[in-house]
């Protein structure tokens, strides 16, 4: 069996999509990013175990602390999704097992995302 | 024995170094610093499923968060809770050596123990700083 095809349009579509440099470059941007976000977090959290009901909802209350608690909410989840993402590509070599294991942490991460901000917009807006 | 000694010797054979077998090779700081920084990131992963689990909590009202409340005051919550935070002040830490990475600053033999030691005494430094402000504030 005779192949026509030229060797360069078999070559066409098999090398980088071009895609790539996006993750890593929304992986440093999330990393600045969490850098001020992730020291205000830090000192916040810590209060967390002496914080009653009515004192935790009122600090999410403070408009500040709305603002800085969503953001940092969305983006570690992005960022954890990015690098979840990246450490399954590196250590897991089946393919299909791979593919479910991004799929299943976009969506998971997605959907703790999701639920993060839900309960902090309720918690304001009631 | 004689088996062995029948073979001819291979002129061009000599001793090659292995590849790092796991067990038995003390792996560099740099390498330890990077597999934590994996392992401390993954570990932030799942505490984020706590603080959404907490969330949740509170917005079912002070009945729902008694016993997460309970759970967060105790010994078990409170030593979750900090290692979560050394986790996360290791981690920007050594974060912030990667962004100055990728600058492609900071590759030179000489300054990668230095780094390492300042990345360690950064994050010591930030969890004693959140401990003594979590303790003049409570």
């Amino acid at each position: 069996m005779k192949n026509y095809r030229t060797p360069l349009a078999r070559a066409r579509g098999l090398g980088s999509a071009r895609e790539g440099l996006h993750d890593w470059w929304r992986q440093r941007v999330t990393a600045v990013a969490l850098v001020p976000l992730g020291l205000w977090f830090a000192f916040s959290v810590a209060l967390l175990p002496s914080a009653s009901h009515a004192e935790l909802v009122a600090w999410i209350n403070v408009p500040w602390n709305t603002l800085l608690l969503l953001s940092f909410i969305l983006i570690a989840f992005y960022h954890t999704m990015l690098g979840l993402q990246v450490v399954i590509e590196d250590y897991v070599h089946l393919d299909w097992l791979k593919l479910v294991g991004i799929l299943g942490v976009k969506l998971v991460v997605s959907f703790l995302t999701l639920a993060a901000v839900y309960a902090i917009l309720r918690i304001v807006f009631t | 024995m004689e088996r062995m000694n029948t073979e001819p010797p291979r002129p061009s054979v000599r001793e090659r170094p292995l590849s790092p077998h796991l067990q038995v090779y003390r792996l560099p700081v740099t390498a330890l610093l990077s597999i934590s920084h994996r392992i401390t990131g993954v570990l932030l992963g799942i505490g984020l499923i706590g603080l959404v689990l907490v969330l949740m909590s509170v917005v079912q009202g002070p009945s729902a968060y008694a016993p997460v409340h309970a759970f967060l005051s105790g010994i078990a919550g409170r030593s979750l809770l900090w290692i979560w935070i050394i986790a996360l002040l290791f981690h920007l830490s050594h974060g912030i050596r990667h962004l100055v990475w990728d600058t492609g600053h900071g590759f030179s033999r000489d300054s990668l123990l230095y780094y390492a030691l300042g990345e360690f005494a950064a994050a010591l430094v930030l969890v004693l700083a959140v401990a003594i402000a979590t303790l003049a504030r409570s």
